[in-house]
């Protein structure tokens, strides 16, 4: 019998924070994230932490910003329309430097939308949220084992980086239940907080933890600074999955719980000669375009599958640069695409490479 | 020789950006007084907010963190929570706390957030230029009400402790003004208070502060003195609204 | 070799229960499994399913478009998921409250009156466990004592009562 504990995907997280000593939780409830929160208001008082509800996003964003300005490992979570009300704060933090994480368990939108899974987020994710030329380290687990695993990695990147990460889930994986294994998480090197707001003790100079710079000199030079560190993650924390890529003509490109249903699609092509691979995503910022870029060489077309109306497929154009053209297959407003739905697809595909 | 005046240690030595007449320098004074005087810069974590004090962050000789327009209550409650043991203040104008940050404020006070607040009020936005605030008089004559606050169209100006002292997790509401020598007296008791309720763990203290802004106002330092006195004390009478002390006394 | 089971009724049934308890069983004894429910204001009184997938190797999509094995146990999921069942699979029908035969040939079918044999032996809200018993018999997917101890796991010694409603819940169904 193994150690693996069957979870959900929002509980995932929420074990997985604590495990890494996130002791420290604010939130508001929405669907179809809540388990999250009540996992925390359960398990946090019993390691000594604290599960706060705040009055709204905004106030538990900002509540997530003092804990991190004062030292603390902190997670917040929501679900999209909660993100865009919490992106005013991710500004402050990224321009602040704080390190935090901040979990989207995205559903349907735009507006109130629905509350089925979709990855309709990616742009916002991506694009830094909120004002200001800025980044966000996004993760997008497959399972509910990533949802862990990348739970813990999202914060020591966050600490070592000094800024926000997000974990980009959707409704399916937040809600789905798999075996987590909590033992085999990789844990990285933490450095210390000598600039965190937490009383001076009389001890040394005054830490302010700001992101107002008047003078738009300083101002620019603050964010080259941050720049050259996202310079640094760009070239070394890019990752992805590659799955029967080496010989394929046709590759699809899917993160989430839709790389797993293109794998299944997949693996029945496979069985009708198709030579069909997947590139997974993990991290989609930093997007892993090296890894893309050299399959691009020998493959003959692109297929971005994802549930929005293709946003993620930007990203891949600009990463295969015209090697192959770029297709997309997506469903929306919650709709989750099925592996026959995607077969049809590769099967076109197949056919209008063979003419 | 004997020093009779002297910079609090934790006012910062550095030149204030208010303009000349303004009395948010005689506030910040009062504030560091009340630092140095219960011997508590060490553990002290303030919150800057947005608005003319957007720098006070520059001010104060503790640790500093700046927050978004209106979330300062809710920044002081993430470093709170995670620091219990730690002093923090916010310090806050109206339009930051009685506008964009009024979800903020109430449910931190509430909740009974055992934090302090410093809240200026001097009835418009300075930083910006002088547009109508929440708490701007009826009638008064802001850029963005030229023919003055009219209640039909910019509704009626909010009473801030007033409305607070409704709420249970409030340990002290008080407000104060700094336009005389004894008032600026009465003010720092109450700041003190205010800090002193967080060593004593007894919840939510907020310090309303009437303020002068003679330049938005358009008037010298001592007539806007004048003014405030004339218009803003009826409307927003001086005075503790709540104060748990004074109840369990009773 | 891969298995996918899906379970349906109305909430308040142990729809997903019956899934955890699937899900569980097949990862105690090392498998890969996934477990995936409907949610939202459906589930409260509405339909409730959830997808179980339990494999061998590493499982793609976790939602089922055709199961193996289907448990309706109601007339709504009855109507919207016979016709998905995979040829050659099986399909348990609560006959108490599903009054339909299936004119399907191609799959294996079940009734079993579970709400009605629930209710005859004073363990009314025990059907889904009775239905996981007649999975148990008629698939073989899990050797019935170990399964048993599995389902009991996750129940306190304290609830001495609740222990046995479960374990004459599962003979019921196994034996019928």
């Amino acid at each position: 019998m193994s150690n693996k504990v069957l979870m959900k995907g929002t509980e995932a997280i929420a074990q997985a924070a604590i495990e890494c000593g996130c002791k420290y939780y604010f939130g508001y409830p929405i669907t179809p994230q809540t388990e999250l929160s009540e996992y925390m208001a359960k398990k946090l008082p019993k390691v000594g932490g604290l599960c706060l509800q705040a009055e709204s996003e905004v106030a538990a964003i900002n509540m997530t910003l003092g804990a991190a300005a004062a030292g603390t490992r902190v997670i917040t979570s929501s679900s999209s329309p909660g993100i865009s009300l919490k992106s005013e704060g991710i500004s402050y933090m990224a321009g602040c430097d704080l390190p935090c994480v901040i979990v989207n368990v995205q559903r349907g939108g735009p507006g109130l939308g629905g509350i089925q899974p979709s990855q309709q987020d990616y742009y916002q994710a991506t694009r830094g949220v909120g004002h200001g030329d800025l980044r966000l380290l996004v993760l997008a687990p497959s399972s509910v084992q990533e949802m862990a695993q990348l739970t813990v990695e999202a914060f020591d990147m966050a600490d070592i980086y000094r800024m926000p990460a997000m974990i980009l889930a959707d409704g399916a994986l937040g809600q789905m239940m798999e075996p987590v294994d909590f033992d085999s998480i990789p844990r990285r090197d933490i450095p210390e907080k000598p600039w965190a707001a937490c009383g001076h003790n009389n001890e040394r100079k005054k830490n302010i933890v700001n992101s107002l710079y008047i003078d738009p000199q300083v101002l620019e030079n603050v964010v080259d600074e941050r720049y050259k560190r996202y310079d640094v993650i760009e070239e070394t924390e890019a990752r992805c999955e590659e799955y029967l890529c080496e010989d394929a003509d046709i590759v699809l490109v899917s993160f989430g719980i839709t790389a797993r249903i293109c794998k299944t699609a997949i693996k029945a092509a496979r069985e009708e000669g198709i030579k069909v691979g997947l590139i997974r995503p993990i991290t989609l910022w930093p997007f892993p375009k090296k890894n893309i870029a050299a399959i691009a060489e020998n493959a003959k077309v692109f297929l971005s599958v994802e549930m929005s109306k293709g946003q993620m497929i930007d990203d891949v154009r600009l990463a295969v640069n015209g090697k192959a053209p770029v297709h997309f297959y997506g469903r929306t407003g919650g709709m989750i695409p099925t592996p026959e739905a995607v077969l049809e697809n590769i099967k076109k595909l197949a056919e209008e490479i063979n003419a | 020789m004997k020093t009779v005046f002297d910079r609090p240690h934790a006012l910062s030595d550095v030149p204030l950006h208010y303009c000349p007449g303004c009395t948010h320098g005689i506030i910040h004074r009062l504030v560091a007084e009340v630092i140095d005087e219960l011997g508590i810069e060490g553990q002290t974590i303030g919150v800057a907010s947005v608005g003319c004090s957007v720098f006070s962050y520059n001010y104060f000789e503790c640790d500093m963190v700046q927050a978004a327009h209106g979330r300062a209550p809710a920044v002081a409650t993430g470093i709170k929570r995670t620091h219990p043991d730690s002093f923090v203040f916010t310090y806050q104008g109206d339009g930051d706390l009685a506008a964009i940050g009024t979800a903020e404020t109430v449910h931190a006070a509430t909740r009974g957030e055992n934090i302090t607040i410093i809240f200026v009020n001097n009835a418009i936005y300075g930083m910006t230029g002088g547009q109508m605030a929440p708490t701007t008089l009826l009638g008064q004559v802001t850029t963005t009400s030229p023919y003055g606050r009219d209640k039909a169209i910019q509704g009626n100006p909010i009473r801030v402790c007033e409305m607070l002292s409704t709420l249970d997790g409030v340990a002290l509401a008080s407000r104060v003004s700094v336009d005389t020598p004894k008032n600026i007296i009465a003010a720092k008791k109450q700041i003190k208070k205010a800090f002193e309720n967080q060593r004593d763990k007894k919840g939510f203290s907020i310090v309303e502060v009437l303020s002068t802004c003679p330049t938005n106002w358009g008037m010298s330092p001592e007539k806007s003195l004048e003014w405030l006195r004339e218009n803003m004390m009826p409307q927003y009478p001086l005075g503790t609204y709540k104060d748990i002390d004074a109840k369990e006394a009773e | 070799m891969t298995t996918s089971i899906l379970f349906s009724g109305f909430g308040g049934q142990g729809i997903l229960f019956s899934g955890k308890a699937m899900a569980k069983s097949a990862m105690y004894e090392g498998k890969q499994v996934s477990w995936l429910p409907s949610y939202g204001p459906e589930m409260r009184g509405g339909a409730a399913n959830c997808s179980v997938i339990i494999s061998d190797e590493e499982i793609g999509a976790p939602i089922i478009s055709n199961p193996d094995v289907l448990v309706a146990m109601n007339l709504p999921s009855y109507d919207k998921f016979e016709p998905t069942v995979k040829a050659d699979g099986l399909m348990i029908v609560d006959s108490s409250l599903v009054n339909k035969k299936s004119e399907r040939d191609d799959i294996k079918v079940c009734y079993i009156p579970a709400t009605a044999l629930a209710s005859e032996n004073g363990i009314d809200g025990m059907a889904n466990v009775i239905v996981l018993g007649q999975i148990l018999k008629l698939t073989g997917m899990f050797d019935y004592d170990t399964f048993l101890s599995y389902l009991l796991k996750g129940i306190p010694e304290s609830k001495a009562a609740l222990i046995e409603k479960n374990k004459k819940a599962l003979k019921l169904g196994y034996d019928f």
